[in-house]
């Protein structure tokens, strides 16, 4: 037994730990999670836990439904938000019976994806902002809980102390919070989490989404990663600050270039810009996620990059003090409610396919984008990100590149489900429909 | 207790000794590149070759601050005299009960003992368990490592590299920015007020206390 297991081992018997949950994700990104006591933890370790996979979504495959859940130690951290009985969790990684990676697993899809980039020699690093809404309950008309905008501070952002309690949970679970603030919408919030490695940050993201969720039901209220609860609001997204590091070195600063990065950097870029329709399916994998994509709500949807122009969707941030270690690019498509290991596998599959074949870097869009003509956007080779969960799907369909990034088995599944979801919601007759159409038809 | 022994081929006698008293041996060579980051003392058999053990235990000093202790014969004193590094010895023929008693007090002297404290920080080696005024830290492994070799090596300046080398242990894949991530994660922990017990030696590294 390694010592990161005896250490975990030791901790549970100390400390006193009565249950410890190990954690998976479905292929949408629902945390999964199966207790253990800590008598059972030294046969996990050694041998994993089975569970039926087949009453996973994604996991699915009659043929082979025994599905082993191995735990990664350097994960164990005690819950903080129930101090009255002491819980542990820690991530776990899929396998079959005779000990192959289960390819469905998205946590395996990630760590598959980081070798790629390993032998490159380039390590992927991720800071990510996350939004989410505060509602009264889970009731299905929102109600919110303040009128505050962006910024604002008491007694207008009475969710502030909701915030703090996060932030607490979260800096306690060693997930440093850069900062955080009221957003835009009414009852809306951001909290900026520190960078980190791309793995240690997919786990973080659940991490953060359950701790957002349960001090929010700890004091009686309800948060969301809906993309976009409020029709008249912005939507809650989660831009992406990525960069790669060769060892020490930032491999996307480059001192002194004309728009701070480097050669790489720039191919990371385009590859983003190039691949970014084809991987939309994966970074907004709702239908409610479109509705956010639309204009005039601060959501991009033009595929283009800049180096300080809200409307881009790819934004090159001026590093703070010209930091050659803080450059980095910002990729703001993506939502809250994405899958975080399979939206970082195929962001990072794009930016190193620009690397790879050593993709053109288009020019920078200056002027707000949203403002073009049709016209003017044609001129300078401006597409848009698909309008539907239909379209993103399509395009993905025929993507090598997202394929080969999930692999089969995640690739096939996603499309034959969300199809499903896509089918299901075109069935139905909305609101929009009956107010608009009923009275006049 | 893990205590790095030099030299590898030491007495069969020094080795049972060690075991008995409950210590592990890290052996060490000449060609070791530095102390494990986990030996709570160095201990240096003079053997047949005393000048040449003592030269090497000086380079071995200069770069650790953990304790040292020098097995010696009677006639071997002298070179004491002048031996550069040497916090301790103990005398040929060894008992257990002096051997024991010598290493307890040298490592609580250093603070490489099974229980450290930083101000209201307390760090069990026995338990891996962390408080802070009483109340539990709760660490991963790493970031336990981390604040025990810290804690036993307050005051000095850490690069990135000795950090990841003494540390990790190994060419661990994500260079040193890892230990960034892992300093970020303490700080956050330890909290607002105690944050600061690491700090940030601009381009240089980091220091703890």
């Amino acid at each position: 037994m390694n010592k990161q297991a005896e250490y975990v081992l030791r901790t549970v018997e100390e400390r006193g730990i009565r249950f410890i949950r190990l954690w998976f994700t479905d292929v949408q990104g629902f945390l999964k999670s199966v207790s253990i006591s800590p008598a059972e933890l030294e046969v996990a370790f050694e041998e994993g836990m089975t569970f039926d996979g087949s009453a996973i979504d994604g996991y699915a495959r009659v043929q082979e439904a025994d599905m082993l859940a191995r735990p990664d130690p350097s994960t164990f951290q005690i819950l903080p938000w129930r101090p009255d009985e002491q819980v542990a969790r820690m991530f776990c990684d899929i396998s079959s019976p005779d000990g192959a990676p289960f390819e469905g697993d998205p946590r395996g899809v990630l760590k598959r994806n980081l070798e790629a980039a390993a032998e490159l020699g380039f390590t992927f690093y991720v800071a990510p902002e996350l939004e989410y809404f505060y509602f009264a309950d889970s009731g299905p008309k929102p109600k919110v809980l303040d009128r505050g905008g962006y910024f604002d501070l008491t007694p207008l952002d009475s969710a502030q102390e909701y915030r703090r309690k996060t932030i607490n949970a979260l800096e306690l679970m060693g997930i440093p919070v850069e900062h955080s603030h009221h957003e835009v919408a009414p009852s809306q919030h951001e909290i900026i989490v520190r960078y980190t490695d791309a793995l240690t940050m997919a786990d973080n993201i659940m991490t953060f989404r359950l701790t957002v969720k349960e001090v929010a039901l700890e004091s009686g209220i309800y948060a969301t990663f809906m993309p976009k609860p409020l029709e008249a609001h912005d939507g809650s997204g989660m831009h992406l600050h990525l960069s790669l590091f060769e060892g020490d070195r930032n491999a996307f600063a480059e001192p002194g270039s004309s728009n701070g990065l480097s050669q790489v950097g720039q191919q990371f870029v385009a590859g983003l810009l190039t691949h970014a329709a084809e991987i939309t399916a994966i970074t907004n994998q709702w239908v409610n996620s479109y509705k956010r994509l639309v204009s005039g709500f601060d959501a991009p949807i033009w595929i283009s990059w800049a180096r300080n122009n809200q409307s881009a969707l790819v934004r090159v941030p001026l590093a703070k003090r010209g930091k050659a270690s803080s450059v980095r690019v910002e990729y703001r498509s993506p939502d809250a409610a994405a899958n975080p290991y399979l939206a970082l596998s195929v962001v990072l599959a794009a930016g190193l396919a620009g690397i790879k074949n050593a993709y053109e870097l288009p020019p920078e869009v200056v002027d707000n984008v949203h403002e073009l003509t049709p016209a003017e956007r044609q001129a300078a080779g401006i597409a848009r990100l698909p309008e539907t969960m239909a379209e993103a799907l399509e395009v993905m369909e025929r993507s090598e590149l997202v394929a080969e990034a999930l692999g089969e088995h995640v690739f096939s599944w996603f499309l034959r489900n969300k199809r499903k979801e896509w089918d299901r919601y075109q069935h139905h007759v909305s609101r929009f429909e009956l107010d608009t159409y009923l009275p006049v038809l | 207790m893990e205590m790095a022994v030099f030299p590898s081929d030491h007495s069969d006698e020094l080795g049972s000794m060690l075991r008995a008293v409950g210590a592990t041996i890290l052996p060490m060579t000449e060609i070791s590149p530095e102390l494990p980051g986990e030996a709570g003392a160095l201990i240096v058999e003079l053997g047949e070759e005393p000048l040449r053990r003592l030269r090497h235990l000086e380079t071995l000093a200069a770069e650790s601050a953990v304790p040292v202790l020098v097995v010696i014969t009677p006639d071997q004193l002298p070179l004491l005299d002048t031996a550069v590094g040497v916090t301790d010895f103990v005398l040929i023929p060894l008992t257990r009960a002096e051997l024991r008693l010598r290493l307890r007090r040298l490592t609580r002297a250093a603070g490489t003992d099974e229980i450290h404290h930083f101000k209201d920080l307390e760090l069990n080696l026995l338990t891996y368990q962390a408080t802070l005024s009483g109340r539990p830290l709760d660490l991963t492994y790493m970031e336990y490592e981390l604040l025990r070799f810290f804690i036993e090596r307050q005051g000095r300046v850490w690069t990135r590299e000795q950090l990841l080398s003494k540390v990790w242990g190994y060419e661990y894949y994500g260079g040193a920015r890892t230990v960034d991530v892992h300093v970020r994660r303490l700080r956050a922990k330890l909290g607002e007020e105690r944050a600061s017990w690491i700090t940030t030696v601009r381009s240089v590294g980091y220091r703890f206390g």
